[in-house]
């Protein structure tokens, strides 16, 4: 093994520690905060990787995570619980008898959401730039309408409740271990050159030799996939799912992590998911009535939703990188910094 | 179905594809200028509608005050937002701008709820636009009529301004060629801004005709209508004026006639825009009245 792969598995022991210190000693809400940091970096990860390391820019999250929180309710629902929530419309019998458990049904949902990514993106990775943006949009949507109205298999609009809540702490950031291993892998491979030269010139990329098509398919579909992990850990974790979760607001709460992060940077999505994620609880203040002395504010429900999208637009405008642009936070920049420092002090 | 319904139908899709049309013409100038979905232009469209309920229900103003200066608010709004958000990235990557714009949707939709409430508010009709006129057994709402007068009233002055003027000429010759035009002495801040003070007129002028029609308004009611016709903007070709009003008209009349005939399908009413955008751009991607623009490399 490298120096850095001791290094990396040094840091997964620190992290492991840290989550079991967590586990023992917070309390739930904070615990809770710490889950949904996990969920938010898998999703952060998977919007990364078709916009930013790809260039292609897709909008089409909350549809995938869609596809993968249903499925990974149908397929985790105790019989009864199934019967509980389809009162109105009784479910499609292949359905109804179905119970798998959690880790199946993760990886199953994982893998529907990628082949929603592939029938979509074989179409529309024909398209660019806003064009993708809006078709992309356009098929979460459709997939929005569609599970509103295929009540036998969906329960419609109610929703499914009573989910069995199994991402817990430990599988949650299990899955976001793996997905930051696995990003590290693929960005560094050759197909993550190849999806680097896509992001910076299409034209040039083609010129050398890059297959546009089957790479940016690659890319999209794998972000799905991701898409659809993190769904089913976000039905675990809320325990229910219903169509309006999975609206653009989704999407556009995983694009601020993105964004904000640097679009090419897997450590900037990791701080911008946290920082995203527990900044939205913090500002739960802006929304609960204040005090001060004599003078009482009365809290502004609505707010925070207000200062993110207008967060998003200053980082846009001034901080067009994000935190960390492309850079990343890797051992060999971590070296420089002290080998720098250290030859600053012999001479 | 009978004559008569399919007649009350039509009369109703035309006035629906009027709304279309008005708003999708602001898509479609900004992207032939700017290559800008402005995401934002359905939630002008949000705003406006409540500013005229407001100018009427809290500040009294007589019905048509209100509707004026509903629209000269919303156009100052517009290009307020091209000042402020578009304007410091007109030389970055076209993504960051969209981004922009998204983030510009949002926080107009947020700030929506936060200040004029989550709560649906029902719009003022004046009685001018509730009469029922009845037409050879056909009863249909007089607005129904208005819809389409006014939009055609506007599409002509619109037509005047942008073929008769200079300040037309300036926005055409930028359309074409932006580098050229800068050549030519164009004030390109100036243009870019008129161009969104035209946009939000009209969206402006669609959202109070919107609120006539459906007088239920909420912060997000521009979500929809938004994206649809920037759909029948980039069905009609994008860029192109002429385009952006027969999208307009077709997505509307296609739309009402979907819900008439197919009863059935009405759940699927908001996905049959997305369905038609995409058979759209993997067809014909230039729309119908489009042209094939050759890429620059």
């Amino acid at each position: 093994m490298e120096k850095t792969s001791w290094l990396d598995l040094a840091v997964i022991v620190i992290v492991v520690v840290f989550l079991n210190w967590a586990q023992n000693s917070w309390d739930s809400y904070s615990l809770t905060i710490l889950r949904m940091v996990g969920i938010n970096i898998i999703l952060g990860l998977s919007m990364n990787l078709i916009n930013g390391f790809t260039g292609q820019f897709s909008l089409g999250h909350a549809g995938f995570m869609a596809v993968g929180a249903y499925t990974v309710a149908l397929l985790t629902m105790p019989v009864a619980v199934k019967q509980m929530n389809f009162f109105m419309v009784p479910q499609a019998p292949f359905l109804a008898n179905i119970v798998w458990p959690f880790f199946p049904s993760m990886l199953m949902a994982g893998l529907m959401a990628a082949i929603f990514g592939l029938l979509i993106g074989i179409p529309v990775l024909r398209l660019r730039g806003d064009y993708l943006a809006i078709a992309t949009l356009g098929f979460a949507e459709v997939i929005r309408v569609v599970i509103v109205n295929i009540k036998p298999i969906t329960n419609g609009a109610l929703g499914l409740k009573a989910i069995p809540t199994f991402s817990s702490l430990w599988w949650i950031w299990g899955t976001v271990i793996i997905t930051i291993l696995l990003m590290k892998r693929l960005v560094n491979s050759s197909y993550g050159t190849a999806l680097k030269a896509i992001t910076e010139d299409e034209v040039a990329a083609e010129a050398m030799g890059v297959n546009l098509f089957y790479h940016k398919l690659m890319s999209f579909t794998l972000s799905a996939f991701m898409a659809g992990i993190g769904g089913a850990l976000l039905a675990g974790h809320l325990g229910t799912v219903d169509p309006s979760q999975f609206t653009f607001m989704l999407t556009f709460n995983i694009l601020l992590i993105a964004v904000l992060g640097g679009l090419g940077s897997i450590t900037g999505t990791v701080i911008a998911a946290a920082i995203v994620t527990v900044g939205s609880e913090w500002l739960r203040i802006v929304e609960s009535p204040i005090t001060l002395g004599a003078l009482q504010i009365p809290g502004i429900s609505g707010m925070r939703m207000v200062i993110f999208s207008f967060l998003l637009i200053i980082v846009i405008i001034y901080y067009q990188q994000g935190l960390m642009g492309r850079r990343e936070i890797s051992w060999k920049w971590i070296f420089s910094l002290f080998r720098r420092r250290s030859s600053e002090v012999k001479s | 179905m009978s004559l008569v319904e399919f007649f009350q139908h039509l009369a109703n899709g035309i006035s629906l594809g009027s709304l279309y049309a008005l708003i999708a013409i602001g898509y479609t100038m900004v992207y032939g200028i700017l290559r800008l979905i402005n995401f934002a232009h359905g939630d002008i469209f949000m705003v406006a509608a409540y500013i005229a309920f407001y100018g009427i229900l809290v500040f009294t103003l007589p019905w048509w005050l209100a509707f004026a200066v509903a629209i000269v608010l919303t156009a100052l709004c517009g290009a307020l937002i091209e000042r402020s958000a578009y304007k410091p990235l007109r030389n970055s990557p076209r993504i960051s701008l969209l981004i922009s714009a998204i983030g510009v949707s949002f926080f107009l939709e947020n700030l929506g709820l936060v200040v004029f409430g989550g709560r649906p508010k029902s719009f003022p009709r004046p009685e001018l636009f509730t009469q029922a006129v009845d037409i050879n057994g056909v009863t249909i709402q007089s607005l129904t009529f208005f819809i389409p007068a006014v939009t055609l009233v506007f599409l002509f002055v619109l037509v005047i301004l942008i073929y008769r003027t200079k300040v037309g000429m300036a926005m055409r010759a930028l359309a074409k060629d932006f580098e050229t035009a800068k050549l030519m002495a164009i004030n390109v801040d100036t243009i870019i801004t008129l161009t969104f003070v035209v946009g939000s007129t009209l969206a402006a002028v669609g959202g109070i005709m919107w609120g006539l029609k459906f007088p239920q308004i909420n912060p997000l009611m521009g979500i929809f209508p938004g994206l649809k016709c920037f759909i029948a903007a980039v069905l009609g070709g994008i860029g192109n004026i002429t385009g952006a009003v027969i999208g307009g008209f077709i997505l509307g009349i296609l739309e009402i006639m979907l819900v008439a005939f197919f009863p059935a399908l009405s759940g699927y009413r908001d996905a049959f825009a997305f369905i038609i955008l995409i058979l759209i751009l993997l067809l014909r991607p230039t729309g119908i009245m489009g042209e094939t623009v050759a890429e620059k490399v």
